[in-house]
């Protein structure tokens, strides 16, 4: 199980002091939280993209670099990945390059973005996002693969003998996780390609993350690639911690009530019964946290949004230590009764043994040299290419 | 198979003469499909008793529970009566926001009838003129006719309002029993071929 943080990089006024941070400010922050969670143990630091204020982070690779060569253990990750403003072929450069410097310590999330001028402005129309995620991530995915690439599409240039620089690491890809809240076309993408399908888990009862969560497991074992609980499912979550649950009540009501998107709306308590939102002690985070695996089954890896609506960088190093505390508690309750064949959520190490044993195994299967030819049936021209 | 006819009245007060007429009109149309052998229920949703639900989700885009039951049960319904009081002119911003919160296609298809309330019979006309592009709009299965009851019409016998809802039952009614609405498909159910997906079909 993978436990570990996302952020969106919002810049919003705490609502206690009245003080905005400065975006070089929530800049350094992203990287002090980023390390703070390497240290207190967790595993996956994800962080998002936006092109619009009031968001900081529109070049991700420029800060995971950064925050890969701050730290040596954790997974940098993205929350999400734009796969239909971004050209795939740059996605397809800067995450190679990142996995490199970041010794394969790097997977990503894959979503659509829902402000509408942005689009534009990367000269996209939102009412295709869906068609968009598709075909850029069909190719997305052969740049990844095939050594010299032929492409036409309907909203990219067409790529002629093209191949990518640098090829991945180890010649094996970044996994791919595909994050929807509501879109079963996204669940059906994930579970085709047999990669990860991500729910945010926070502005949604969790009956409703089930159902998305259940369309793409059923539709995994569909495509071949397993048993349904054998799916590589990942779930959004926060919560705001203290030893007191008054306390925490207290302390992270004001900035609940402004927070964007769902401030001034909801009362807190009802949020909380609503949504998977905690406010609590940690003995009450671990409880709700531990009771998503009844919604969606055994699942590999679980993200807290912890640092939006204001809290001061100061919190949220608190609450990182907090989670940390409460962090064997976790691993050892999502542990139990977890069936052995569950997959854990794959990893750079991982994806490589995995080709590994695939290449050992077709080499087994056909001969190694052809009789006549004495060739490899390796050695053939690229599928990309034309003899 | 649903058999179940979803009365939605905005009315504010309560007592409300928009939940009246809902009720009057729901009972008749028991009546008239009873009698054509079709028996319903009649379900009736309040919709001052969501607003705060309404404002929540406006801002929030995610509906509370009670209101997942309530467009569920829309969507589910072989027809819907919607009744609006007149505010300035047209239908109440609690009534349009109900239905601009719907998820898209909802009413589409659906049998409708059209009704609504004011102070006088001067806004008689707030049917046809801004209810009706509504649900136009929704692509509902509109009943040809529609009932307006001003404050007076409930005291006054020449206003014929008992036969102007028993007229507007009969029609609906028929609709409903031709072409009846049906369940909107649970959209986790349905499965997309992904290679029509990647056709860009």
């Amino acid at each position: 199980m993978q436990i570990g943080i996302f952020t969106v990089g919002d810049i919003t006024t705490d609502p206690t002091t009245g003080a905005t941070p400065t975006e070089h400010e929530r800049i350094k922050a992203a990287v002090a939280i980023a390390t703070k969670a390497e240290e207190v143990g967790l595993d996956v630091f994800a962080h998002g993209e936006h092109h619009n204020p009031p968001f900081h982070p529109s070049s991700p690779t420029t800060l995971l670099g950064y925050v890969a060569a701050k730290t040596d253990r954790i997974i940098l990750s993205t929350a999400t990945t734009l796969i239909t403003t971004n050209d795939p072929v740059k996605i397809a450069e800067d995450y190679s390059v990142l996995q490199h410097l970041a010794e394969g310590r790097v997977d990503l999330m894959m979503g659509r973005g829902n402000t509408g001028p942005v689009y534009p402005w990367f000269g996209k129309d939102i009412r295709d996002g869906i068609s968009l995620a598709v075909e850029n991530y069909a190719l997305l995915r052969r740049l990844w693969r095939e050594p010299v690439v032929d492409w036409e599409g309907k909203f990219r240039t067409p790529l002629q003998g093209f191949t990518l620089a640098p090829q991945p690491m180890d010649g094996v890809p970044p996994f791919v996780w595909h994050g929807s809240i509501r879109s079963p076309e996204i669940a059906e993408q994930a579970a085709f390609y047999g990669d990860g399908f991500f729910h945010n888990n926070i502005f949604w009862p969790i009956t409703h993350t089930r159902q998305m969560v259940n369309l793409y497991r059923r539709r995994w074992e569909h495509y071949g690639h397993g048993p349904a609980d054998t799916a590589i499912v990942g779930l959004g979550g926060q919560f705001f911690m203290r030893r007191n649950s008054q306390d925490a009540v207290r302390e992270f009501r004001p900035y609940f009530d402004e927070a964007p998107v769902y401030g001034h709306g909801p009362s807190m308590e009802d949020f909380m019964q609503q949504t998977p939102l905690t406010v609590g002690s940690p003995q009450q985070v671990i409880e709700r946290t531990l009771s998503f695996r009844d919604a969606v089954g055994d699942y590999q890896r679980q993200l807290f949004l912890i640092d939006h609506a204001g809290l001061p960088l100061k919190t949220v190093l608190e609450q990182l230590d907090l989670l940390g505390e409460i962090l064997p508690e976790l691993r050892k309750g999502f542990d139990q009764n977890r069936p052995a064949h569950v997959p854990e959520a794959p990893t750079h190490a991982s994806l490589v043994a995995a080709a590994e044993a695939d290449r050992v195994h077709r080499d087994e299967l056909v001969a190694a040299v052809d009789d006549v030819t004495g060739r490899s049936p390796y050695d053939t021209v690229g599928a990309g290419e034309k003899a | 198979m649903s058999n179940t006819v979803v009365v939605i009245s905005a009315g504010v007060g309560t007592p409300s003469s928009s939940h009246l007429l809902g009720e009057q009109l729901g009972k008749a149309t028991q009546r008239v499909l009873a009698a054509a052998g079709r028996p319903i229920e009649v379900q009736h949703v309040e919709l001052r008793t969501l607003a705060s639900d309404l404002a929540h989700q406006l801002v929030t885009h995610v509906p509370s529970p009670a209101l997942t039951d309530v467009y569920g049960a829309v969507g589910r319904a072989v027809g819907v009566i919607v009744v609006s009081p007149v505010f300035n002119a047209s239908y109440s911003g609690l009534f349009k926001l109900f239905f601009d919160l719907m998820d898209e296609g909802v009413m589409a298809g659906r049998p409708v009838l059209l009704s609504a309330t004011g102070g006088t019979a001067r806004h008689s006309l707030v049917i046809d003129t801004a209810i009706l592009p509504l649900f136009h709009y929704l692509k509902a299965l509109i009943s040809p006719v529609g009932v307006f009851a001003a404050t007076a019409d409930w005291g006054d016998s020449t206003s014929q309002l008992s036969s102007r809802i028993e007229s507007a039952a009969r029609e609906f009614g028929q609709l409903v029993a031709e072409r009846p609405g049906t369940p909107m498909q649970d959209e986790f159910s349905t499965e997309i071929d992904f290679a029509d997906l990647l056709r860009g079909a």
